[in-house]
This record gives structure tokens, C-alpha cells and sequence, in this order.
């Protein structure tokens, strides 16, 4: 455990050494906020409810970029030679990797706050659905991460690494989407619905916080995580 | 301390190691040679289980590695060619971190890295950042990666790969100081390094160990015969005629003729039957009263070795 700690302070670290992740950043709250503000005023709600409307989609694209080097990366610059004959276990790394990367996602989350605060001052809105909504933002961004990782570990090429993460986040949303679950059987409807991770998100963007969802995001990071190790345990690219 | 026995690995259909085996003993300097591809980098990221043997055995310091790959991670410090470091970080943090996955304690580690430092020589450019600093000194930075946690066995991948001549020399020369206490198994095709830093060499070449032993143990058993190059003033044939009627001289060959008042220079090439001929030959000459200006004993290169061992 501490070897991922320390993995995860160094990739932490290194995001911060290069100006992307300034650029990033900005960029990304330049977006949230432009997409939220531009009919919060004509609209006149307290509610936050459009903001997490579209924060899977924007987190669609925004992880995966936030993923995409950190194996895809390594292999290319062969540093993950040195890094995979050090007296450290895989899943060390992995787990290392994925902390560095969720409070990477946490602090551009935390830098959104400027919006419930206008909110806030503004007029009163429903606390219980912002809460649940950011609780369910980290925890969709999570799951995304964790998928965003285990593609960075299928290739040596970041866009690769980026693409396929997308793909997999993709065909992960849409399978609870309803414009899937009409070509299903109906005997697998309710699975699918399960299986989606959008469903999952909406509950939450309510201000329900209900056990089923935790555990269904807790379940596709662990999934995504242990496929992660496997790959990267299991290496026949070299 | 290395024991490899029949390792052999597959990269998919390509046959990359086969059936190799070797041992290296305790504070021995042992030189992996071999042209590109012949499956030396393979063979090191086997034992330093970067990568798992198809079949075969390797075992260090007693530890198996399918079975106890930390234990033998945490006895060996590897250099990877091309020396893969992380481009934006500085070298005292970057040293810092490895020390760490080293699992060295945190009381020793500053000391530790300090004397890395020292050794390799990295006191100008601590802060400065790794993707700014030159091929030279990445290289020590590599290497003071590799010995930070002080350990056992040192693995270095063509260590001097990209060097200049005088960084060649100084890395060359710290390779030797690590090589008196330390096990080191190095992976070269520049065979002067071979004989400048170690005590035996390994041949590698398509995947087999093709031999082993010291420089001038393989020197010896390749070139065969004792060859001595002689220069010769007399009538060609009779020269010919008691060359072969000599019982000390076996096959000789003719490499030069340099016609001179009155005569002929023939340089001579001139297999040994047995020892060393000079001597004999030299009376020979006397004795048939011809004149001899050049004498000397051919000793294969190392260069002619490999070439020899490596194109048949």
C-alpha cells in the first residue's frame, strides 16, 4: 500500500509539470461554466439539475484525456521497464495510478464550486440534489477512470489509449439508454438498465443516494481495476 | 548467484532465447556479447522479470523468479538501454522516488541518494529537470538509479550506448569500480569494453549461447594454431620447398611481395605445427642464408573472434 501512495504522489505530481493540465483545466471550466450560465439567467431556477445533465457527457471526453498517458505513456518512453522491476507489485502500481488520477478529477470537480455558490447566493436551491448529484458525479467519473486506465494499458499510443476509452465509456452509457434497450428482449431490459452507467447517475443527480447504485460504481471500478492489473501482470508486449 | 538453466522464450513464433544456460558467481564482471537481436536484452529482462521465460529456469541469490519475483527484484539494480527516465522530473526527486519503490527506509534515503550522487557524479545538476540534461549525464542518472538500495546485482543493457568517447571512458571506469564489489552482468556489442571492464564474456548469437569464458580463453580457442607474420628475402621457391619440408611450419600463405635490388620482400603468413616458432624459423633462415626483417606473433583480435563465431 505504500508503494501505491508513493505512485500516486509522483503521477499526481507529474500532471501538474507539464501546461496541459493548466490548459486542461481551464478549458474544462471554461466549458462547464459557459454550458450552465448561458440559460441560467433566462431560465431563472436555483436548480442545478441541468449542470449534472450534462456532466457525463462532458466527463465523457475529459477523462479519457486525463487517462490516456499513464500507461500508454510509460510504454512508449520505456520507463515502465524500470517501474515493473522494482520490488513493487502490479496492482500497487495500478491502484497508485488510478488515486493520482481521481484527485486529479476531484480538484477539477472542487473547482466547479463556483456555481452552487452562485446558486446558493442567488436563491435557494435543493442542497439535497447537488450533494448527490456531485457524489454521483465523482463516483461516474471514477468508473470512468477506471476504464480510462485499463485502455491506456491496452496501447503504447496515447490517441489509441484515448479513443478506445472513449468507446468503451460510450457502449457503457448507452446500453441503459433506451434507444438500446428497444432492440433488447425484453427478458434482458432490466439488466441492461442496470448495467448502464447512466441510469445509475440520474438516481443519484436527484438526491436519492440509494445502495444499488454504490455498489453497481464501486463494481465497474473494481472490474476495470482488476482488468488493469491483468493486462498489465499478464504482458506480452515488450 | 545467477543460475539460468534452459531458458527459452517465445515471442509468439519468433524463437528469441534458446535454450540458454550460464552461471555467474558471486563478484564476477561477466560481459554479454552478441550482435543486435541475438537475444541479449531478452535474456536480462527474463532475469529481471520484466518479462516471464517460456521455459527454463533462472534463479538469483537462491530466489526463483516465477516463484519469489520481489525477492529477486529487490536484489538487483537494472540500467535498461536507452536509460528510460521520466523527462519532467528533477534528478533528486526522480532518485528520491526510486529509492522509495526500492524500499529504502526512509531514514536512509537521503544518504543513500547523496552517495549515488557522489559516485556518479551528478553534484551540477541535482534540480535541474531530466529531459534537460545530456546523454552523459542521464546515463549516470541512470546508473545511480540502479544502485541506490546497494544491491547485490547490478544489470546494465549497453550501458555506454550513445556515449561520447570521453563519456565511454568515464562510465567505463565507473562500471569497473562497481564490478570490485559488486556482481554485474553487462550487455555489449563493442568488444573493446568487453575486455576493459570484464572478467568473462558470454557470446549470444540467434538466440544460443554460442560460447563462454574469458578473453583470452576465447582468443585462444578460435584462432587455433599459432600464426606468425615473417618477412623474407630469398628465391621464392626454395623458400616454399623448406617451409614445407619444416616439420615446426604447417600451411603458409603469401601476403606480400616487394621486389628489391637484386630479390623480393616476401611477407609470409605461417601456421605453427606446434609452440611458437620464432625461434625455429629464424634459424631456418639463418641456416639457408636468406634475410629476414620482420617477425611476429598474430594474435586474433576479439573482433575476429566474434566475426568469426557470429557469421559461420
Amino acid at each position: 500500500m505504500k508503494n501505491a501512495i508513493a505512485v500516486a504522489r509522483r503521477e499526481f505530481r507529474a500532471y501538474f509539470e507539464s501546461p496541459i493540465a493548466y490548459i486542461f483545466i481551464t478549458a474544462f471550466l471554461l466549458l462547464v461554466n459557459f454550458l450552465y450560465l448561458w440559460t441560467f439567467f433566462v431560465a431563472g431556477q436555483a436548480d442545478m439539475r441541468p449542470f449534472f445533465g450534462f456532466m457525463p457527457f462532458v466527463f465523457l471526453f475529459l477523462v479519457p484525456s486525463i487517462t490516456m498517458r499513464l500507461w500508454a505513456e510509460e510504454r512508449k518512453m520505456g520507463t515502465l521497464e524500470v517501474l515493473l522491476t522494482l520490488p513493487v507489485r502490479e496492482k500497487e502500481v495500478v491502484l497508485g495510478k488510478f488515486i493520482a488520477s481521481f484527485l486529479f478529477m476531484l480538484i477539477m470537480l472542487a473547482l466547479t464550486f463556483n456555481i452552487p455558490l452562485l446558486v446558493g447566493l442567488l436563491g435557494d436551491p435543493d442542497w439535497g440534489v447537488i450533494i448527490g448529484g456531485y457524489l454521483g458525479c465523482l463516483l461516474m467519473g471514477a468508473s470512468y477512470l477506471a476504464i480510462g486506465l485499463f485502455a491506456s494499458a491496452l496501447s503504447d499510443n496515447q490517441i489509441v489509449a484515448f479513443i478506445l476509452a472513449i468507446a468503451i465509456c460510450t457502449a457503457m452509457l448507452i446500453v441503459g439508454e433506451w434507444f438500446f434497450l428497444i432492440l433488447v428482449p425484453d427478458i434482458f431490459v432490466p439488466l441492461f438498465n442496470y448495467l448502464g452507467l447512466g441510469a445509475h447517475f440520474e438516481s443519484m443527480g436527484r438526491g436519492v443516494i440509494d445502495t444499488r447504485d454504490l455498489l453497481y460504481y464501486v463494481s465497474i471500478i473494481g472490474i476495470f481495476l482488476y482488468l488493469n492489473i491483468n493486462t498489465v501482470e499478464n504482458r506480452t508486449w515488450v | 548467484m545467477v543460475n539460468i538453466e534452459n531458458l527459452t522464450k517465445y515471442y509468439g513464433p519468433t524463437l528469441a532465447v534458446d535454450a540458454v544456460s550460464f552461471e555467474v558467481a558471486k563478484g564476477e564482471v561477466v560481459g554479454f556479447l552478441g550482435p543486435n537481436g541475438a537475444g541479449k536484452t531478452t535474456t536480462m529482462r527474463i532475469v529481471t522479470c520484466y518479462l516471464k521465460p517460456t521455459s527454463g529456469t533462472v534463479s538469483v541469490a537462491g530466489y526463483d523468479i516465477r516463484n519469489d519475483p520481489l525477492e529477486v527484484r529487490k536484489r538487483i539494480g537494472y540500467l535498461p538501454e536507452n536509460c528510460p527516465l521520466y523527462p519532467e522530473m528533477n534528478v533528486v526527486d526522480y532518485l528520491n522516488y526510486i529509492a522509495e519503490l526500492r524500499q529504502v527506509p526512509s531514514s536512509e534515503r537521503s544518504r543513500r541518494v547523496k552517495e549515488m550522487i557522489g559516485i556518479t557524479g551528478l553534484e551540477s545538476v541535482l534540480w535541474k529537470d531530466i529531459g534537460e540534461l545530456s546523454k552523459g549525464y542521464r546515463q549516470r542518472v541512470g546508473l545511480a538509479q540502479s544502485m541506490v538500495h546497494d544491491p547485490d546485482i547490478l544489470i546494465f543493457d549497453e550501458p555506454t550506448s550513445g556515449l561520447d568517447p570521453n563519456q565511454i571512458v568515464e562510465i567505463r571506469q565507473l562500471i569497473r569500480e562497481i564490478g570490485r564489489e559488486k556482481t554485474v552482468i553487462l550487455s555489449t556489442h563493442i568488444l573493446p569494453e568487453v575486455s576493459a571492464t570484464c572478467n568473462r564474456v558470454l557470446i549470444i548469437n540467434d538466440a544460443k549461447m554460442i560460447a563462454s569464458g574469458t578473453t583470452d580463453e576465447l582468443i585462444n580457442r578460435a584462432q587455433g594454431a599459432d600464426v606468425v607474420t615473417a618477412g623474407i628475402k630469398g628465391p621464392e621457391e626454395e623458400v616454399y620447398q623448406a617451409l614445407r619440408e619444416a616439420a615446426f611450419a604447417g600451411e603458409f600463405r603469401k601476403i606480400r611481395e616487394e621486389p628489391e635490388n637484386g630479390g623480393a620482400w616476401l611477407t609470409l603468413e605461417i601456421e605453427s605445427a606446434g609452440g611458437d616458432i620464432r625461434e625455429q624459423l629464424f634459424r631456418l633462415v639463418v641456416e639457408k642464408n636468406w634475410s629476414m626483417r620482420e617477425l611476429k606473433l598474430e594474435k586474433m583480435s576479439l573482433e575476429e573472434v566474434f566475426a568469426k563465431l557470429t557469421t559461420s
